[in-house]
């Protein structure tokens, strides 16, 4: 919450006068990230999970499926894998429309083989089961999934470290005002002014001020989310931008931003285009409405694609060792050495990926910014 | 067809890969051109690297969005 304050407060050094949050405008914020907790929590991307659990048990680990690993890394996940059997369990919350909010843990389920309290997990998503363990088509659509999931929490790290880091970066501006950055804080001001001059100011114009907060939290939010999930280890490897909800909900929110904000001449564009045949205006407005929904439409793809190709592309990388591994071992580790090369270089150029996609979200919503509040009767091509 | 007769795979698996081989092939052409001409044109006129950079990037990124709808229907084809 605080940290998108923060975010404002940096950015708008230079734009006139920096006015305390509105209530209204916190509101928003808030709702922002409620939003994009809740989705990420509702509406995970579990339709194609793996077929049965992760390898659970020596008779099916020795068998190896890289699909069943790549697809079980990149989804959504009630528990998070840390090692070997270890996984920690994430808190289960669901609302049923009959039988009211129930909340446990997900280490009540054993992954997957296990009913709980009439509830099971199946290929990853938690159904109504009767007392023979078959699955409850019926009482299953009954069920609100508002479970904090690996994403959730994912995102709540993203979120508390961004609190932190912006925090920290907003005091030293603070006590350094008017002096050479320090620190963290010479790490981000970079980001911050490119963000600023490159993004918004060439692509929205005069009123880019008013957009900042929401261009910075953007960009700093999917940013830290893919850097992060670049991190093998436990804090990281979470597929949070790889997530069609995540990315749903970030597009949803440049859509309200950009729909909101269209004046006059945005909307005499899009229903009217001026200098067009009336003839021409029959196929020109239905398009111009479809593009509405299809420029947020693409942010929401990209984004997806982007992330989750890069997570398949490094494990199918890695998991080439056990492949080769299970027809024999020297084979295994023969192959390792090339195979850990290209994982480096892929989760490298996956860092290089991971600010092209802030800057191509972010800057591709400042451009639709752009055009909702241009002024002029001139119009300026925008691409897309 | 006959590729996925010979691996023992769906025929749908098959299409799906060679749907994602065709798009990838789609998209490099196009972000092989957008790459070329921006260097092309920095070459030119090394003062616009700073514009002409950027507008690469927006292109490659907007071509890149349609070979990954490519990817997506791929995926699902796959995982279904």
């Amino acid at each position: 919450m605080f940290a998108l304050n923060v975010n404002g407060y940096i950015c708008g050094r230079k734009a006139a006068g920096i006015r305390p949050a509105k209530p209204l405008k916190t509101l928003l914020r808030l709702a922002f990230l409620s939003l994009v907790l809740l989705l990420a929590g509702t509406l995970p991307a579990h339709g194609h999970g793996p077929e049965a659990p992760a390898a659970h048990g020596d008779a099916e680990a020795a068998e190896f499926n890289a699909g069943q690993l790549i697809m079980g890394h990149v989804v959504d996940d009630h528990s998070w894998h840390i090692a070997g059997d270890f996984a920690i369990p994430l808190p289960v919350i669901i609302y049923d429309t009959q039988r009211g909010l129930q909340m446990f843990s997900s280490g009540r389920f054993e992954h997957g083989h296990a009913a709980y309290n009439g509830y099971m997990l199946h290929d990853g998503k938690i159904v109504a089961v009767d007392a023979a363990g078959n699955v409850d088509e019926a009482a299953s659509a009954n069920i609100w999934d508002i479970s904090i999931t690996k994403n959730t929490l994912a995102i709540f790290m993203v979120v508390a470290l961004m609190l932190v880091v912006f925090i920290s970066v907003a005091g030293s501006y603070k006590a350094r005002t008017g002096m050479a950055p320090k620190g963290l804080q010479s790490l981000l001001e970079p980001i911050i002014l490119f963000v600023r001059d490159d993004v918004a100011k060439s692509s929205i114009g005069p009123e880019y001020a008013r957009f900042m907060p929401f261009l910075l939290t953007q960009f700093f939010l999917i940013l830290f989310a893919n850097l992060l999930g670049l991190v093998p280890v436990f804090p990281g490897g979470a597929n949070v931008t790889g997530s069609i909800a995540v990315t749903f909900t970030l597009a949803l929110f440049t859509f309200v931003v950009v729909t909101f904000n269209g004046n006059k001449h945005y909307w005499h564009h899009i229903l009217a285009m001026p200098g067009v045949p009336a003839w021409v205006l029959i196929i020109l407005t239905p398009v111009e409405i479809l593009g509405m929904f299809l420029k947020p439409f693409v942010l929401m793809i990209r984004l997806f694609a982007n992330i989750t190709g890069g997570h398949i592309i490094v494990m199918s990388f890695f998991s080439l060792i056990f492949v080769f591994g299970v027809s024999s071992p020297v084979a295994g580790y023969g192959v390792s050495i090339v195979s850990v090369a290209f994982t480096i270089f892929m989760n490298l150029l996956e860092m290089l990926v991971a600010f092209i996609q802030a800057y191509v979200f972010t800057f591709l919503t400042a451009l639709y910014l752009g055009a909702a509040v241009e002024q002029s009767h001139e119009h300026k091509e925008s691409l897309v | 067809m006959f590729l996925s007769a010979l691996l023992d795979i769906g025929t749908g698996y098959g299409i799906a890969a060679v749907g994602a081989g065709l798009a990838a092939l789609g998209a490099g052409v196009g972000i092989g051109r957008i790459g070329g001409d921006a260097v092309q044109a920095m070459a030119r006129q090394p003062e616009a690297m700073n514009d002409l950079r950027a507008n690469m990037i927006l292109t490659a990124a907007l071509v890149e969005g349609a070979a990954f709808f490519a990817m997506v229907v791929g995926l699902l084809v796959v995982l279904k």
